[in-house]
């Protein structure tokens, strides 16, 4: 009797456990069709530009509604453009901060620092577009720019950049507002690989006679420097497709500009201004277009930063 | 000509200065605009914040529909992406050591944790606004829920790894059938980390405008109905800022303060609770 009631059980049991492990695999295989789902969806809906415009919207400068003629190249540049001025500034910041954290930092000290620094990537990016709109670029226009006008501005070979009216709002005030956005990204990255170094690598550095700075450069930063990049991709792919904060602060004009003083636009921007007000196919689809080439491109950075920090990962177990 | 020594320690000394300018510059910035919000967010945080309706330009009022639909849409997405997050995280850290489909997964959920906003919010106008036809809360909610999936999926697979092999051995030793294993014994012990996940999560969602601006829209007056368009505070700050009314930028300041130290808060909360239940202790 007591053993048939242990049967019905073990295969109740059987029955729950197959149930319960394909539920599981069925939300894990969930997520993978959300990713497709999103390329599918915003492929379909940017077919009609797609038909249309062909490879030239990427290279096409013209956005017209008017006419009906789009292209994709001020909103990529400006795209390309601020990010590329967010790293430029994020990325010896965020080493010094994470050189900070790891080395130097005193250990009472370690947690409230490095608190306040991840708060920096709480922070809503809203909330750093009105920051940046009425705090920032005000004194950025009257302290900032002129100087950068009459001091940058007359170099050879760069002085072009800077060229420009003093407005404020810009290319390099949305770069620079994207920079301190994404400082907390790569400097926790930073600090988590560079906290992966073995000590006793480091130890017998200093055993040897070493600087803090000699055993960062010379066995820190050789030893992380996959891991460092992987890091610096992730904060590129954040900076790609930072929506709020730019659009409060880049100009929002469809104008090409060599300097970066001068009002630009951002994919993210234009679909946040545009979209919604968007009328005809062709107008909305050009938008889509535009999200999906934002979506290609930051996968591709953030898939290579991932791979990046897997083979940090690989090697650390490998090499000691 | 200075020794070998001296420069040595000259170039440390730099570089030690070097890093403590790059924190100042950091903590710098973070301290800017909290005290931009204190200043110009405080002289509006009235009672009133609390209780009256956005108003038209040029009239008095608050933020309570706008508050009261953040927190609805929150909810909602929460509690769509919370039970999804948690059983696909379960599925790679309990099944997944073999086969492809957990290291795939990890790997495009790392991707989609950071993919832009804005990019999900028009996913969610194309997949459901466009065949519905109308801007809606749940949509909004949809839009929210995808960003809370990734955060989810990752705190709840490393939250699992942590549960040491010890316990699972034992439970299956007694003869627990694997189910029992993992809803009673990992999941349990590693909850205090997947609350964290989960507050960290509502934290990120809080403050997210660019998903919901095709998605919910707004709404000016009182909005329960998941079916309309959804009145929240983040796109209320931004329609409040970008507009030309005096009136309009102070709440639009007050309403960015709440946003801010309450996001910041639930950080910081959960980051402490997390410290004092840590899996494993």
């Amino acid at each position: 009797m007591s053993r048939q009631i242990s049967d019905v059980r073990l295969s109740v049991h059987f029955l729950a456990d197959l149930l319960f492990k394909n539920i599981t695999r069925f939300f894990a295989f969930l997520v993978l069709l959300l990713l497709a789902g999103i390329s599918v969806s915003l492929f379909i809906g940017s077919l009609p530009a797609i038909r249309q415009f062909g490879f030239g919207f990427i290279a096409n400068p013209a956005w017209n509604p008017v006419t009906e003629e789009f292209g994709g190249l001020v909103p990529i540049f400006g795209t390309i453009v601020t990010s590329a001025i967010a790293l430029l500034i994020a990325v010896p910041v965020s080493f010094g901060i994470a050189l900070f954290l790891t080395e130097m930092c005193p250990p009472w000290l370690k947690r409230p620092v490095g608190t306040a620094i991840e708060l920096l990537a709480g922070i809503p990016s809203i909330i750093y577009g009105m920051w940046g709109l009425f705090v920032f670029a005000p004194l950025f226009r009257d302290y900032a720019e002129p100087w950068i006008n009459s001091h940058l501005g007359v170099l050879p070979l760069i002085g072009y950049l800077f060229h420009g009216p003093p407005m404020g709002i810009g290319m390099l005030t949305a770069g620079l507002i994207l920079s301190i956005m994404v400082i907390p990204f790569i400097a926790s990255v930073m600090r988590d690989v560079f906290e992966v170094v073995p000590p006793l690598l480091k130890e017998s550095a200093y055993g040897l006679g070493a600087t803090t700075w000699e055993v960062v450069r010379n066995i820190t930063l050789p030893y992380t420097k996959i891991g460092v990049v992987g890091g610096i991709m992730l904060g590129l792919g954040r900076a790609l497709g930072e929506t709020m904060a730019v659009t409060f602060v880049i100009g929002n004009a469809h104008e090409l500009h060599a300097s970066l003083l001068m009002p630009g636009n951002s994919i993210a921007s234009t679909l946040a201004n545009e979209f919604t007000e968007a009328i005809g196919e062709l107008y909305t689809s050009s938008l889509i277009e535009l999200g999906l080439l934002l979506f290609v491109i930051t996968f591709i950075v953030l898939a290579l930063a991932k791979l990046l920090l897997i083979r940090l990962s690989r090697l650390e177990g490998k090499l000691y | 000509m200075v020794s070998l020594h001296t420069r040595r320690h000259l170039i440390n000394f730099l570089s030690q200065i070097g890093a403590m300018l790059t924190v100042c510059f950091g903590l710098f910035w973070l301290g800017w605009i909290l005290l931009t919000l204190l200043q110009y967010g405080i002289p509006g945080l009235k009672l009133s914040v609390f209780t009256q309706m956005t108003p038209p330009p040029g009239s008095q009022g608050g933020l309570l529909n706008a508050i009261a639909g953040s927190f609805s849409m929150v909810m909602l997405s929460t509690l769509i992406a919370t039970p999804i997050g948690i059983l696909a995280g379960t599925y790679m850290a309990e099944y997944g050591q073999t086969g492809w489909l957990s290291p795939v997964t990890r790997f495009i959920n790392d991707i989609l944790l950071s993919a832009p906003s804005i990019v999900i919010g028009l996913f969610v106008y194309e997949a459901y606004v466009v065949q519905v036809r109308h801007f809606s809360g749940v949509a909004g909610s949809f839009a929210l829920g995808i960003l809370v999936i990734p955060v989810v999926v990752r705190t709840t697979e490393n939250m699992l790894k942590l549960v040491p092999n010890r316990l699972r051995e034992a439970a299956a030793a007694l003869g627990t059938p694997q189910w029992k294993i993992v809803t009673m014994i990992t999941l349990r012990a590693s909850r205090a980390g997947i609350i964290t996940g989960i507050l960290l999560a509502v934290a990120r969602i809080s403050g997210e405008t660019a998903p919901l601006l095709f998605t919910s829209l707004n709404n000016q007056f009182w909005s329960n109905n998941f079916n309309r368009p959804m009145a929240n505070l983040p796109v209320t700050i931004f329609d409040y800022a970008m507009s030309p009314y005096k009136d309009w930028h102070s709440l639009a300041w007050t309403g960015a303060l709440l946003i801010t130290f309450g996001v910041l808060g639930l950080n910081i909360v959960a980051r402490a609770f997390f410290r004092q239940n840590k899996p494993g202790d």
